[in-house]
């Protein structure tokens, strides 16, 4: 589905930001092919579409592995790669990874909905009239490619984040931490997770220890991208791009930007691990990655 | 009050826990005057608290804390009384008969209790459009149901806890469902997209 970096100032009415789950990788497509950074572009979980060229352009794949092909040939990722008229682009299957990234000189033609191009489907709003793409359907560039299309660029595997199918991921100690048992505390920064089946674009469940959480009903507060609730269950649940805009199960840490598109690139079975960070070094983590984005502008 | 991270670019100041109009005003007020920082992206009050979405290039997490230390100390600004909604509904929903039975009161009485108060709107959130709505008369308090609907459609009228509410988008739902209004709540063509801002009032009549 087309996505964007989201919808922004809309969470007080409800409206979440949706946009990419892997923000980095939406980012690097476009940078690759010299869009703004945020321009819309195609987010696909699992499988990679097959796209014919209907003109020449210039497009990038970054995010998953889904081995993408040129005409039958492998195609590089993380790269601009030039489509003359009739070339097609397919995917063999995947190979890691959850979600893959297909940005084109221009950005795509969305509907914009709100301030953004991001598709949020229980709305049926922005993006390809609200929904997924599906065979047949004619996508068409918002814009002439920026520049000439000289497919150059490339982002190399150390300026990427650490992808990994079970990877460490930075956490800041939340507001409601203090509600787990000491015991508990010290497993969710020690222990493996698994994710479980239901993980899509709103959250993931995670599977593991059981944790001990107590204290009294919190009353409703507002919700972003990568707070990790702990419902009296137990079991720990990470909110994704279409989350909820509010809720009042206790959050006992919050994934760093950093560390999101790692979590975005996870599957159910996928695992990882939490390490605990101060929001400084989160920060200057972001920071560090974040400059491989910006050496990517011309 | 506490302020505690929920990431590295968002905070949660949390000022009371009370489900209560001078709290919610004064979390509104503290979510506006952030609003107007240029180190702000974005601040959402809820119940008793307001989210932060701010740039760490331009302010620390430490900073950010100590300017919202200040500002609620800060006497509040009067706050105008939020515009009055009158929201018609009919009565008639599948769960009326059976909430009568555990609370022990005639359907009547539900009607009149329910349409008795102005609400307030403390929040919207979870759902686009979806507004918090209360407190509801104690007289008509229950737990959620303990097995959620899979499917609630929209103009669903319910009520759970202290709270009450009009489901705006055909979800899954674990309130009771007391009636339905023809009022849309989520305004997907306008912009604020809801018929509510946190603040406002709300009352039932029965059509």
């Amino acid at each position: 589905m087309v996505q964007d970096l989201g919808r922004p100032g809309r969470r007080g009415f409800g409206v979440t930001p949706s946009g990419a789950m892997d923000r980095f990788a939406l980012s690097a497509a476009n940078l690759l092919v010299g869009n703004p950074e945020g321009a819309a572009a195609l987010e696909c979980a699992l499988s990679g579409p097959t796209l014919v060229a209907l003109t020449n352009c210039l497009v990038a794949v970054t995010g998953a592995d889904f081995g993408p092909t040129l005409n039958g040939e492998p195609a590089p990722c993380w790269t601009g790669i030039f489509m003359a008229e009739g070339d097609s682009l397919a995917f063999t299957g995947r190979v890691w990874g959850a979600r893959v990234y297909i940005a084109v000189a221009g950005g795509l033609a969305a509907e914009r909905w709100l301030g953004s191009a991001a598709t949020y489907s229980l709305v049926a709003r922005g993006g390809f009239h609200g929904r997924a793409l599906k065979a047949g359907d004619e996508l068409l560039a918002a814009a002439p490619a920026p520049r000439p299309a000289v497919a150059e660029l490339m982002l190399p595997a150390q300026s990427r984040p650490p992808y990994d199918e079970e990877p460490s991921v930075a956490a800041i100690a939340g507001p409601h931490l203090r509600r787990l048992s000491a015991p508990s505390r010290r497993a969710f920064f020690r222990e493996l997770w698994a994710v479980g089946r239901d993980a899509d674009r709103m959250g993931y469940r995670l599977e593991g220890p059981e944790l001990e959480i107590s204290g009294p009903d919190l009353v409703s507060f507002g919700l972003s991208m990568g707070c990790v609730q702990v419902p009296p269950a137990g079991q720990p649940i990470v909110l994704m791009a279409d989350h909820q805009t509010a809720g009042g199960y206790p959050v006992v840490a919050g994934v760093a930007r950093v560390s999101l598109p790692l979590v975005a690139q996870l599957l159910p079975g996928d695992h990882l691990r939490f390490r605990e960070v101060s929001v400084e070094t989160a920060q200057s983590e972001w920071r560090r990655l974040r400059a491989s984005l910006d050496s990517l502008r011309q | 009050m506490k302020v505690a991270p929920l990431g590295d670019a968002t905070l949660l100041a949390e000022l009371g826990q009370r489900v209560d109009t001078a709290l919610n005003t004064r979390a509104l007020a503290l979510a506006a005057a952030l609003s107007k920082r240029r180190d702000v992206r974005e601040a959402v009050a809820g119940y008793g608290s307001v989210v932060v979405h701010y740039d760490p290039e331009q302010v620390t997490y430490k900073g950010l804390s100590g300017a919202i230390q200040k500002m609620v100390q800060a006497k509040p600004p009067h706050a105008e009384p939020g515009r009055l909604h009158r929201i018609p509904v009919v009565y008639d929903g599948p769960d009326l008969q059976e909430v009568a039975a555990e609370l022990k009161l005639s359907v009547e009485e539900i009607i009149r209790l329910h349409t008795e108060p102005i609400y307030r709107c403390f929040m919207i959130g979870f759902v686009p459009g979806w507004a918090y709505l209360g407190p509801l008369p104690e007289k008509l308090r229950l737990p959620r149901r303990r097995v959620p609907r899979t499917h609630v459609p929209a103009g669903s009228v319910a009520m759970a806890g202290a709270q009450t509410g009009v489901y705006p988008l055909p979800t899954p739902g674990g309130w009771h469902l007391l009636g339905r209004t023809s009022v849309k709540f989520f305004l997907p063509n306008s912009d604020p997209p809801t018929l509510l801002r946190t603040g406002d009032r709300v009352r039932f009549f029965a059509t």
